[in-house]
């Protein structure tokens, strides 16, 4: 027996201190949120990565198209007379060029209109041919320095209505206006989506975390006995469900790239102007980048809050 | 034998000898020195759970550092009880703790922990953690302090030697039998080597010879210094160490059959 305890001397002979240092990540092998979880989150991060992809880039389109019409005036002398119709033109291209809140002013040349015209209206004439002229009108492209506002348009008609009476005034944007509110709706949409995504994927954690403690329960309730900190229990669930919510995220991000990639090409073969426009730049990339890394974060920290309360509730 | 590292914790006086409680014998110690000395002190200790009657009243006492306790009494009179409180898993009702000089129930939250390292603890339903080894039970008291895994391989080893189950030391608890869940409980209990180990009735499931073996542990351990608390309600293990003290539980209140509790102790106890 004195061996015995000579043996066990040997084995306790160390006393160990207890440094702050909280490894413990075997503690919990069982931790994990495991099962459908990080399919969830992959799932969330997918659609939340597509509605922000969709987002930023109407986003980008309608910024583009605002942008390119925002200053666009167009000016149309609508005249059945040609040759009053070409004077009050050349007297308010004057004038307008001389007005300091205009960039520039062009005339488009009646060929040009022709040509955009003819689709529709076959051949007509425009200049001296005789027989049967429709009387199609001249157009003036404006470009203010400023945005073509409510304000800056009933000035400029005013200005020409002494030069050129059958001259009307109008904001290019004016007829995109629908086009820009459809935009806007779309936007807030994808907004909306990825707050309930946000939210669901919160709640989802949120879940699966407190079943992960309840399945664990007993384990936390060991450690807590065994002097393990709040932090130290919290920590070790907050690790691998975060490591769970990684998983997951990389998987959606992945599929939610390759979705957005694929509606970009679908999207880039139609060819139209308004779509190449809404490519996403390097800081829309980041912001998607963003959001499995806030996805995997808001698991963490979801992960952690859950622990805490609880163990708030031991002694 | 013993090593560093000891001297961040607060001196332990030098009732670390089997008996060595008596030294004070003869009533040489001013009164004052009565709770600076003590490892555990209870002044009208009161508990109840929920709103129902009181399972402990009245507690008063005073554990030294070094002692051997035993804690007895029927099934029911609150031994489990009572140890909770030891093993700060439970505040009482009413009354007033402290253990190692601190009154813990007014402590923070936050510095209890600090306080349960210094505990060893088996549980009376034994507590294992069911998805670990053995071996990884055993471990759990120093990967909670942070002791790195090259350094823990070889005391947990000698630890599971010690209780006789090197070779079940892969086992999951469920596989186990309960004589064995209990060795790994009482080998994961005193691996940290605490100031103070509560055992409730840790030789419950194993024949009388492993019974005295455990003992002979629990022995080992308090002559290394610790503090050990044993509940049990088998009267035969008492007298396996004589210079145990016993405590009685009766209906929730504490008689004193030997004079435990009573400062200072008899004379005729425990002189070996
Ligand atoms: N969590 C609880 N809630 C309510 N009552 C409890 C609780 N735990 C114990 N009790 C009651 O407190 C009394 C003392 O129980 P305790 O477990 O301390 O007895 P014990 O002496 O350890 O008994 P045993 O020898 O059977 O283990 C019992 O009447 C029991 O029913
Ligand atoms: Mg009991």
């Amino acid at each position: 027996m004195n061996a015995r305890v000579g043996s066990l001397a040997t084995a306790l002979s160390r006393r160990f201190a207890f440094p702050s240092g909280e490894r413990g990540q075997q503690l919990l092998p069982q931790a994990r949120l495991g099962g459908p979880m990080p399919w969830v989150i992959a799932i969330m991060i997918m659609l939340t990565t597509v509605a922000a992809a969709g987002g930023l880039a109407l986003s980008n389109v309608a910024g583009a198209a605002r942008g390119a019409v925002s200053g666009a005036v167009t000016v149309q002398i609508v005249n059945a007379s040609i040759p009053a119709r070409n004077r009050q033109a050349e007297a308010a291209l004057s004038v307008l060029r001389d007005m300091p809140q205009v960039a520039s002013a062009q005339r488009v040349p009646d060929k040009e209109l022709e040509e955009l015209l003819k689709p529709w209206m076959g051949d007509v004439a425009t200049g001296d041919s005789a027989s049967d002229p429709i009387a199609i009108p001249a157009l003036i492209d404006v470009t203010l320095r400023g945005a073509a506002s409510d304000k800056a348009l009933p000035a400029i008609q005013n200005r020409l209505v002494t030069v050129a009476p059958s001259a009307l005034v109008d904001a290019q944007s004016r007829w995109l206006q629908p086009v820009f509110a459809a935009i806007r709706s779309l936007q807030w949409l994808s907004l909306a989506l990825i707050a309930l995504l946000a939210l669901a994927g919160l709640a989802a954690v949120w879940l699966a975390a407190r079943s992960a403690l309840g399945s664990n329960r007993e384990t936390i309730e060991i450690i807590h006995h065994l002097g393990g900190t709040d932090a130290q229990i919290a920590g070790i669930f907050q690790r691998s469900v975060t490591l769970d919510a990684a998983i997951g995220a990389v998987v959606g991000v992945v599929l939610g790239l390759a979705t957005v990639l694929i509606l970009g090409q679908q999207f880039a073969e139609l060819g139209s102007g308004m779509v190449s426009q809404g490519s996403l730049g390097w800081l829309d990339w980041l912001a998607i980048a963003l959001v499995p890394v806030f996805g995997i974060v808001l698991a963490g920290m979801t992960a952690r809050f859950t622990v805490m309360v609880a163990l708030r509730r031991m002694l | 034998m013993r090593i560093a590292r000891r001297d961040e914790r607060p001196k332990r006086p030098d009732a670390i000898k089997p008996g060595a409680v008596l030294a004070h014998v003869g009533g040489c110690l001013p009164i004052m020195n009565r709770s600076q000395n003590a490892i555990v002190q209870f002044d009208n200790v009161g508990l109840r759970y929920g709103t129902g009657k009181e399972v402990l009243g009245d507690l008063s006492f005073t554990l030294y550092p070094g002692s051997f306790y035993f804690l007895t009494g029927a099934s029911g009179a609150g031994k489990t009880s009572l140890l909770r409180l030891l093993y700060l898993a439970q505040r009482p009702s009413r009354g007033m703790i402290r253990m190692f000089g601190t009154d813990v129930i007014t402590l923070p939250r936050a510095r209890l922990p600090s306080f349960r390292r210094r505990l060893g603890v088996v549980f009376q339903d034994f507590r294992l953690v069911g998805h670990l080894s053995a071996f990884d039970n055993v471990a759990l008291p120093l990967r909670v302090a942070g002791v790195a895994d090259e350094d823990l391989q070889k005391p947990v080893s000698e630890m599971l030697d010690w209780v006789g189950l090197t070779d079940r030391a892969d086992a999951r608890p469920a596989t186990l039998s309960g004589g064995e869940q209990q060795r790994v409980a009482i080998a994961r209990a005193v691996i940290g080597r605490p100031d103070m180990l509560i055992a409730d009735e840790p030789t419950g499931n194993v024949d009388p010879e492993m019974a005295v073996k455990l003992l002979r542990l629990f022995e080992a351990l308090n002559r290394l210094g610790t503090t050990v608390v044993v509940a049990t309600h088998d009267l035969h293990l008492l007298k396996k160490v004589p210079e145990s003290l016993i405590m009685r539980l009766d209906k929730g209140r504490l008689t004193d059959p030997t004079g435990a509790l009573r400062y200072p102790p008899r004379r005729d106890v425990g002189a070996v």
